[in-house]
């Protein structure tokens, strides 16, 4: 036993469940005391897990969760993309009839990553699992609206299919092991037969998916990205997919090799990105593209998944994917919040002239998806395709390239009426009121998007370490 | 010091962008004077390096960006990236005098293309493969955006074409660059280590897929055929200034990609594929030559004549790679050729598209059939349109022929089958000739009514450009010896 290990996870947990009680007997305009409980929650929380409290990287509860390198970076990215999401929804949640339920769903929701990414055993995987999932389907279904009930009910549907997946697959692999701690998944798997290390593992892997919202689980992502309120819509698709795909890492790093593991992931990181593209290519709603947008990243995140344990290149590359992803698409995510009366990517004509700071903002997280230099994404993809080369897998980086080139289209047909470079079919939508929350936040994150580049050697030093097992 | 030459335009920028308020007048003068200011910069960096008397790397400064991936910002300049620099700096501040009349948006222009300048000098001063790469794509991205945001006719749709055929290269680029640093050991993007220990020797196959690589991404890049379709419709919709940055200083990228990194840093693979190059570079040559012939629209023709003559690059470079032992010399002189051709190229044809841009502005049209008899009422215009167009079909006395010859003579020196590509020089003289005929010679056509001559802006511009042209053509021996010795070792290098 070693509580202190679990010092951060406790933070946001306390913060929840005060934001949540907090809510109960405050009035409707003064729930911005919830919002305050919950930033300072994440705060306190942000410092414990900077500053490990017994100091370096240990395992706790007998091995079953690891506070290493990638834990911490987890950690500190979903307390992070939480504080940064709460921040561009300053505008949004403010006075909304279930404004403390949010924030507590947030950090609720924002724990489960945190666990799986930190989950150094099965069961406590799937807890993360139930844990990251059940907050996901409430806070899509919060927005009152058709599109957002058949959304939740979507998420709901899916993850309740891909969770019991997930746990049949941890049965199988317990059942084959003998045990659910990864340290002995490694030993005790090797001798298993095959086919049935098969089975177990691609059903775990499967409910990871729906986490990451990778294919095969990936539709209730921009049904989700599209229905559900901005704030929403922009945790979804970032936060759970630092759990998962950190998660994902450590599996595959302590699944035995008599499987080919790094194929099948590579086949579901292929499928993802060109399927994510492919359906990006026709959208017209600018958050249903964000939506199938991530469902390519994830995509390319999935690169150094293939080769975990293959190239020492993959995990401080997906950790550093990570960081840049998530500054970068949220900061996609603060512009569209910023934009209510914006929907469509035809509304944005004009953005360039009437808002420059947040089509600059635009410009930065759109063209830093793509992965332009020297914003964070490209040394994420960089690396990443430099780890998948490295380990094994250079058709793959073939591929992510080739996608890449692809994906360059889709948000060209946003940013061309953005600035001005489509012939006007008339007056884009006029600009409403102002929105100095989710402005600032785009700013922020966008800088946070170049910084990430810019200064990822140091990035890159801080998260370059092994896994603990 | 380098890092002043290469950023300042993009510190001048920052303000330009930031506020609103700064006038028209203010900010085009910022634009020429901050061009200015930083060719001076440059004249000094090369009365420097031409008077050390130490070749190789100069002005290096190395700070770490990524050391966990063997990457950082490493700038340096010698004989090959020299003159490039210097070029960039000249049509830029051509760019800018000409732009003095620009009444769209001049604030953002300007600070766009000081972006651009930025990218094209840090590009050509990069000797890390990661920075190399980052100004690559940011030159791409400001491209994209003169071209969409300045240009006339379908502008959208060809800067679109434009970013994603160069973005395609740029990533089959970071591929190849991805194979280097893999196989380097230690890993590494550092060029000069790269180019001193150069990596895959022992395995022609990756080293030939590697090469693939980043002959695609160059070749998309410089164009050659049969990557050079996304090229006309970019230059017809581009605005003047935007054309002359993009042929006088953008192409060079990919032939400056050659010479910097796939020849020294793949010796091997680059001898065993040089007949590839010879090819590539012989059919761009003449494809280029008589597709030009047959154009009717001045500008393509001109965009034309790029691709021929950015094909004579190629087909030195490549001729540069069949090694014999004693054909030193001839390669040596064929490396210097392609270099004297990137910047004579860049002079020139910057020249034509600014000059190509007078004919727009004053009617909109670049149909050859639609002037005639222009001589007549635009003599100063007939003078420099007359001196470009004899500049570029190779007459001696001017740059281009100070190349072409170079190029040849080291080139079928090394490989004769070179020879094959002389009757693109003759092609290219014929529409030179025609055209200059049918726009400024004969009866006074409809659209050359009420043509007005050159303006002060467009005389400086052109004639700063065309003056270059001369001086190098009379006086080659300051620029050749700075190219000569980098060659040199190039030769060695790829001889290796």
């Amino acid at each position: 036993m070693a509580p202190a290990v679990l010092l951060p996870e406790a933070a946001i947990l306390l913060g929840a469940v005060a934001a949540l009680l907090s809510g109960s007997f405050l009035p409707r305009r003064r729930q911005y005391v919830a919002r305050l409980i919950a930033v300072a929650a994440l705060a306190v929380a942000a410092g414990i897990a900077a500053v490990p409290a017994g100091g370096g990287d240990r395992l706790g509860f007998d091995g079953t969760y690891a506070a290493d390198t990638a834990t911490t970076a987890a950690r500190l990215l979903v307390i992070g993309s939480t504080l940064l999401v709460i921040w561009l929804g300053g505008d949004e949640l403010a006075g909304r009839a279930r404004e403390s339920e949010t924030y507590a769903l947030l950090l609720l929701s924002g724990l489960g990553a945190v666990v799986m990414a930190g989950a150094n055993d099965l069961l406590i995987l799937a807890v993360g699992y139930l844990l990251g999932s059940i907050p996901l389907y409430a806070l899509v279904g919060l927005e009152r609206s058709a599109a957002a009930a058949e959304a939740a009910l979507k998420t709901y549907l899916l993850g309740a299919l891909f969770g019991i997946t997930m746990l049949l697959g941890v049965s199988v692999l317990s059942g084959l092991a003998g045990a659910t701690a990864y340290s002995q998944l490694a030993t005790q798997l090797a001798a298993q037969p095959p086919a049935a290390l098969a089975t177990g593992g691609v059903a775990v892997v499967a409910g990871l998916m729906f986490k990451a919202g990778g294919v095969p689980a990936h539709f209730w992502v921009p049904d989700a990205a599209q229905a559900a309120s901005t704030t929403v819509a922009a945790f979804l698709t970032t936060v759970p997919k630092i759990g998962a795909l950190v998660a994902a890492y450590r599996l595959l790093d302590a699944l035995p090799p008599s499987v080919d593991w790094p194929l099948l992931m590579a086949l579901l990181a292929a499928a993802s990105m060109t399927l994510g593209n492919l359906a990006a290519f026709a959208q017209t709603d600018a958050r249903r593209l964000l939506g199938w947008s991530t469902v390519s990243q994830v995509g390319y995140l999935l690169l150094p998944v293939a080769v975990a344990g293959r190239s020492d290149l993959a995990l401080p590359a997906l950790l550093l994917y990570l960081a840049a992803y998530a500054a970068t698409n949220l900061a996609a995510f603060a512009v569209v919040a910023a934009l209510p009366e914006r929907r469509s990517l035809a509304s944005y004509e004009r953005l360039s002239s009437c808002r420059p700071w947040l089509a600059g903002a635009l410009l930065v997280s759109l063209l830093g998806l793509v992965g332009t230099p020297p914003a964070g994404v490209f040394v994420g993809k960089l690396t990443t395709f430099a780890a998948a080369w490295d380990g094994g897998l250079p058709w793959l980086t073939v591929v992510a390239a080739v996608n890449t080139v692809a994906s360059l289209f889709y948000y060209l047909r946003w940013l061309g009426p953005a600035f001005g470079m489509s012939s006007p079919s008339g007056a884009g939508a006029t600009s409403g009121a102002s929105r100095p929350y989710a402005e600032a936040a785009a700013l922020v994150a966008a800088a946070a998007a170049l910084l990430v580049g810019l200064g990822s050697g140091l990035v890159w030093a801080m998260v370059d370490a092994p896994l603990l097992r | 010091m380098l890092s002043l030459v290469v950023f300042l335009p993009l510190a001048a920028a920052l303000p330009l962008v930031a506020v609103p308020r700064i006038g028209d007048a203010t900010a085009r003068w910022t634009w020429v004077a901050v061009t200015a200011a930083d060719l001076g910069l440059l004249g000094y960096v090369w009365v420097r390096y031409a008077t050390a008397d130490r070749p190789g790397l100069a002005y290096e400064e190395q700070l770490r960006w990524i050391p966990s991936v063997g990457s950082s910002y490493h700038v340096g300049v010698d004989g090959l990236s020299l003159p490039l620099l210097a070029l960039t700096g000249v049509v830029f501040v051509a760019c800018a005098v000409y732009a003095l009349r620009e009444q769209r948006r001049p604030r953002q222009q300007a600070a766009l293309n000081l972006f651009l300048q930025t990218t094209c000098l840090g590009l050509f001063a990069a000797q890390d493969l990661l920075v190399f790469f980052v100004f690559f794509d940011l030159s791409i991205v400001g491209m994209y955006f003169v071209i969409a945001g300045w240009g006339h006719g379908d502008a959208a749709r060809s800067a679109l074409k434009f970013f994603l055929y160069t973005f395609l290269g740029s990533l089959a680029l970071l591929l190849g660059f991805i194979g280097l640093y893999l196989a380097a050991a230690p890993h590494t993007f550092d060029m000069v280590t790269l180019t001193r220990n150069p990596p895959l020797r022992d395995s022609p196959l990756v080293g030939g897929l590697v090469l693939a690589a980043l002959l695609l991404g160059l070749a998309v890049k410089t164009p050659t055929v049969p990557f050079h379709t996304w090229l006309p419709p970019a230059h017809t919709d581009a605005p003047a200034v935007g054309s002359a940055v993009l042929a006088g200083v953008l192409l060079k990228m990919g032939t400056y990609g050659f010479v910097r990194i796939a020849m020294p840093m793949l010796p091997d693979s680059w001898r065993a594929w040089a007949w590839v190059l010879i090819a590539v570079g012989i059919v761009s040559v003449l494809y280029g030559a008589l597709v030009a012939l047959a154009q009717r629209d001045l500008k393509r023709m001109i965009a034309y004549t790029s691709v021929n003559h950015m094909g004579y690059v190629v087909l030195a470079v490549g001729a540069a790679g069949v090694v014999a032992p004693d054909t030193t010399a001839a390669r040596q002189l064929a490396v210097t050729g392609a270099v004297t051709q990137m910047v004579s190229h860049g002079l020139i044809t910057g020249a034509l598209f600014l000059l190509a841009g007078v004919m727009q502005e004053r009617h909109r049209s670049y149909q050859i059939d639609g002037y005639g008899g222009l001589a007549q009422v635009a003599p100063r215009y007939a003078t420099f349109f007359g001196v470009a167009a004899f500049a570029s079909l190779g007459l001696p006395a001017f740059s281009g022929f100070i190349a072409e010859f170079q190029i040849f003579t080291g080139g079928i020196g090394a490989a004769p089958v070179v020879a094959v590509a002389l009757p693109g020089i003759v092609v290219t003289a014929a529409l030179f000739l025609r055209a200059l005929q049918r726009v400024f010679t004969g009866p006074l056509r409809r659209q050359s009514a009420g043509f007005v001559d050159i303006s002060p802006a467009e005389t400086w511009s052109t004639g700063l450009l065309l003056a270059l042209v001369v001086f190098i053509g009379v006086l080659p021996r300051p620029l050749l010896g700075i190219i000569e010795p980098a060659a040199a070792t190039l030769v060695h290098q790829v001889g290796r």
